[in-house]
């Protein structure tokens, strides 16, 4: 009963054709079929957020859903931030803003709480601080106390660079 | 911590839904999936069958009716959130989202799959108690309806058959300019209410109070309404005194207890969300004239 099921997910703009059981969750197909480890799964109950990815432009906790529910939609990851190797690999301004501001240390949470504040910064460019704290709040971090977290994202909101690399 | 395995099915429209849960054996329904996953992830549920309820675009929906909302099943959180309809219409749903989850579980969790999910410290379900919406379910035998208060069967547990799904939830209008009030106390912002109160009012151009409504989630096994409190309220000037007088009857209320909170913790609790409800939905009723 449990056949393996062939979809395409479209993750940063390239088409993975994988064949997964409808069991698999959208963090283990992306780590495990689509070889794209930078999505880290954590908790895999939906409490830590280190599995958000964007999903339609929306952070998602892609450990809440299943792979064969993503199909047709369109995925984020962290390794769509950075510009490709061949295009210079210039990282995305929120990456370039957490290593300036120490907003990472061992690294676990890193790509949840980008995605998160990469879909939140391109829907809401102007967030105010009481919402991004708020935002912010959802995904959990064990290194930095979240300041320098909460500082790197205000500090590429107000530099006007939310969607920029 | 990875789910067990089971057979994906994703019906087109309610009809096969409702034909695949009267013929499964052993069959789950899968709405947002924000509660359901972290159930299959850590094996609390194993279904042999899952019915995902994702593709079904006529359960998707915020419909304006004559005197009230009707609300799709497997309509987001976020968009209810960010609908200007409901926010016209229904303003203590949209003060109520604001507490539910964080804004990664609205993007993906529905109003119907927080029903049927039916946490007494969620929030979703005290709304549909406050504002007495009705509930409309669906299966292969037929479509039936009931009054919101008919819908828990006890603790965690809907009132539905093996086979039936949470179609619709119709939400009465209040009179434009009513006042409106939701609070929670919990241990963090996006986990669920140890205790939470929801409050509509409507008062005259005398400030006197003609109809009030109070409900109290985290209290009970369900959404409690506080009939003496909301009788109590009406026919006088409403004021932050007169909710401080009123609400004391909340402490003699039965409460639960748990590893979050001792029943007479609860209780003090439930005075306190209930006034600052109240204070709440007063201080949002729009000035005379309007």
């Amino acid at each position: 009963m449990a056949s393996k099921m062939a979809i395409t997910l479209n993750v940063n703009g390239t088409e993975h054709e994988i064949r997964v059981e409808p069991r698999k969750t959208l963090s283990d197909a992306l780590r495990g079929e689509c070889g794209l480890t930078g999505t880290n799964v954590g908790c895999e109950h939906g409490v830590c957020g280190a599995c958000t990815v964007l999903m339609d432009g929306a952070p998602v906790r892609s450990c809440l859903m299943f792979a064969v529910q993503a199909q047709g939609r369109e995925l984020r990851t962290v390794e769509g931030l950075a510009a490709s190797s061949k295009d210079g690999g210039k990282l995305h301004a929120l990456q370039q803003a957490f290593i300036d501001n120490h907003a990472l240390q061992c690294g676990f949470c890193t790509s949840g709480f980008l995605m998160l504040a990469a879909g939140t910064l391109e829907q809401q460019p102007d967030i105010d601080d009481e919402s991004l704290r708020e935002v912010l709040s959802s995904n959990l971090c064990r290194c930095t106390g979240y300041q320098n977290i909460l500082r790197a994202v205000r500090q590429v909101r107000d530099a006007g660079q939310g969607g920029a690399r | 911590m990875k789910p067990p395995a089971f057979a994906y099915h994703d019906p087109g429209t309610v009809e096969e839904a409702c034909s695949l849960m009267a013929s499964l054996d052993n069959a789950r329904l899968l709405a947002g999936g924000q509660s359901m996953m972290p159930m299959l992830n850590m094996r609390f549920v194993m279904p042999d069958h899952l019915v995902d309820l994702g593709r079904i675009a006529a359960l998707s929906t915020i419909e304006e009716r004559p005197g009230a909302l009707r609300i799709g099943a497997m309509t987001r959180q976020r968009d209810l959130e960010h609908s200007a309809v409901v926010r016209a219409r229904c303003p203590l749903l949209v003060d109520a989202i604001q507490w539910v989850g964080h804004r990664q579980t609205r993007n993906r969790g529905t109003i119907g799959g927080s029903l049927c999910q039916l946490d007494p410290a969620a929030e979703l379900p005290s709304v549909c108690a406050a504002l007495d919406a009705t509930i409309t379910v669906q299966s292969a035998r037929g479509t039936r309806t009931m009054p919101f208060a008919e819908f828990p069967a006890g603790y965690m547990t809907p009132s539905l058959e093996p086979d039936e799904l949470l179609t619709h939830i119709e939400l009465p209008d209040w009179p434009r300019g009513h006042g409106h009030g939701f609070v929670e106390f919990a241990r963090r912002h996006g986990d669920y209410a140890v205790v939470l109160a929801a409050a509509l009012l409507v008062t005259d151009a005398a400030g006197t109070i003609t109809r009030a409504s109070l409900t109290l989630g985290g209290i009970g096994p369900a959404p409690v309404r506080v009939a003496a409190v909301e009788q109590a309220l009406v026919g006088h000037v409403a004021s932050p005194a007169l909710f401080r007088q009123v609400t004391e009857a909340c402490r003699a209320l039965e409460a639960m207890e748990d590893i979050h909170a001792p029943a007479s913790y609860r209780q003090q609790l439930a005075v306190v969300m209930s006034r600052r409800a109240l204070d709440a939905a007063l201080a949002s009723i729009a000035p005379a004239g309007h």
